[in-house]
């Protein structure tokens, strides 16, 4: 005679939140490295849209070429956008479109009913397209090695690992920057409109469109106030060698990952509230 | 004749409902002009960085350069006003299938296609570039001859007709390969050059902007122009460009039709 199922093999097994993450997260990032691919096409066209530092490459340069500009000559411009042009590609990120999208479609409430935290599961996304992502910022990695630029990227191991952790900084601030602003969608019908804003000072206060350094004085005392560098004029300075001690560098890695706390606490909540409306809203 | 009469009443048909949708969102015209405002100052962060300490690049003083970014502002208004909001849902309708209805209507589809919508507010960067162009020709402190405008408007014109036939270019060849809409963004990408002048680029770049993606003809070539620095030839080697470039775009366009086979078959 067939026993009826106990109770615990038939509940589900309850996990602690962050185990379940923990649990999800190599099918995650393998689902995602396997839309990635599928999708390559279309991937490689809008990497290529990150043409910005490429085209103030050519303006800095040829400007250089006519006599240095600050301390900026052509090599530094050239060390300058190609570091920039490779922090973008590892850090970028198109949560908000992502979030948009399913907000107004309402396929948001398919990746609620999960029992992994959403943040995870667009990070997961993210994450594994940088492998992909690597393979187009390795050949620039490349030319800016064998050019002129050669004598003036770091070799400090321990510089190095600042960068790295730079670099990791920079992308989740970026990452949560952008999930705030995405989650603004819960409230409003033109959060793409603030992005678009967003993406405007972004450009002119991370140093993607000209180096800080060649700010006026007191837009560069903003820029060094707000998180913006810390998304991209940071790691490029430290990886192309603005930083001439270890003191210096550490200090800004501090201050970078105390903005990373900022920023995930203000998503956080931003996301709490709207998805407190998006559920009244949905039934 | 007839023709042409009853082209010009449907395209008046097409501009009076899209005036009538946003006539509904007065709010926006607010917005818009911020948001233009906005733009228009953002855009000039670079200029003023770069000639906050030269006087002159490339042979292109301050007033001049301010005349191509203004030039680029009525450009890209034009853009996002009357070619952008049209074309951007065509790729998605030849994935979808709904193409087919547009087909069967009783009118030339390209046409149909391009004006099934248009934003009035995006007037509001043409005004604000006329505006950068005004301001500029007082820095110079002279007025250009009319005849100087004239052939700087017709010269705009033919910007205009170039990034449309880019678009047809794009769509043809998206009823061949599914996925191409965000080719789009790599073009707007690449017209972002456009803001300088394109004697400030080099080589390699020179070449990319004049003649594959012909953004000189855009925003340079009418600069000179209406700064009286354009050579005879090269303005009728820019018009004669983008007629040719406007009729292999019809051509493509026709083939690609004759091709259309719709989504499900």
């Amino acid at each position: 005679m067939a026993r009826p199922p106990t109770a615990a093999s038939a509940a589900p097994i309850a996990l602690s939140p962050w185990r379940a993450a923990l649990r999800a997260t190599p099918t995650l990032l393998r689902v995602g490295v396997a839309e990635t691919v599928a999708y390559r096409v279309e991937f490689v066209i809008w990497m290529l849209t990150t043409t910005l530092p490429l085209i103030m490459l050519g303006l800095w340069t040829s400007v250089a070429a006519e006599a240095p500009f600050a301390r900026f000559g052509q090599r530094e411009f050239i060390a300058y956008y190609v570091a920039a042009l490779i922090v973008r590609n590892l850090t970028g990120s198109w949560v908000v479109w992502q979030l948009n999208e399913e907000i107004r479609r309402g396929q948001l409430s398919f990746r609620l009913l999960r029992p992994v935290h959403p943040f995870v599961t667009y990070a997961a996304t993210h994450v594994s397209s940088v492998p992909l992502r690597s393979l187009v910022a390795i050949p620039f990695a490349l030319i800016l090695l064998v050019t002129s630029a050669r004598d003036i990227i770091i070799t400090d191991p321990v510089m190095l690992l600042i960068l790295i952790a730079a670099l990791l900084g920079a992308w989740l601030l970026t990452f949560f920057v952008l999930i705030m602003i995405g989650s603004a969608a819960l409230f409003m019908d033109k959060s793409v409109a603030v992005f678009d804003a967003y993406l405007g000072v972004f450009a002119v206060l991370s140093g993607y469109l000209v180096p800080l350094a060649l700010l006026p004085g007191w837009a560069r005392a903003i820029a060094g106030w707000a998180p913006f560098r810390y998304m991209l004029a940071f790691p490029v300075e430290l990886a192309i060698g603005f930083y001439d001690s270890r003191a210096a560098a550490l200090r800004d890695l501090a201050l970078q990952w105390a903005w990373v706390a900022v920023v995930i606490g203000l998503a956080l909540a931003v996301w709490r509230a709207g998805i407190r409306r998006y559920e009244a809203f949905g039934s | 004749m007839n023709r042409a009469l009853r082209y010009a009443g449907l395209l008046g048909v097409q501009v009076r409902a899209s005036a009538v949708t946003s006539m509904q969102y007065r709010i926006d015209f607010v917005v818009e002009g911020a948001i233009s405002l906005y733009w228009l100052a953002w855009n000039l962060v670079p200029l003023l960085i770069l000639y906050g300490q030269r006087d002159t690049v490339a042979g292109w003083d301050f007033p001049s350069a301010l005349v191509v970014i203004a030039w680029f502002t009525v450009l890209r208004g034009v853009l996002d006003g009357a070619i952008n909001p049209s074309l951007v849902g065509v790729v998605e309708k030849i994935r979808t299938g709904e193409f087919d209805y547009l087909l069967l209507k009783p009118a030339d589809a390209q046409f149909l296609v391009s004006t099934v919508k248009f934003e009035p507010w995006k007037v509001l960067d043409i005004v604000g570039g006329l505006g950068l162009a005004v301001a500029a020709f007082v820095m110079l402190g002279r007025a250009p001859p009319l005849a100087d405008v004239g052939l700087a408007l017709v010269l705009l014109l033919a910007g205009a007709l170039v990034l449309y036939s880019l678009w047809i270019l794009i769509i043809s060849a998206s009823f061949w390969v599914i996925r191409l809409d965000n080719l789009v963004y790599l073009f707007m990408a690449v017209f972002d050059a456009a803001r300088w002048p394109i004697a400030v680029f080099r080589g390699f770049w020179r070449v990319l902007f004049t003649l594959v993606i012909p953004l000189a003809l855009m925003t340079s070539f009418p600069a000179m122009a209406i700064l009286g620095t354009l050579e005879g030839k090269t303005a009728l080697a820019g018009v004669g460009g983008a007629l040719v470039f406007a009729a292999v775009a019809r051509a493509l366009w026709r083939a690609a039709i004759r091709n259309y086979t719709s989504a499900s078959s």
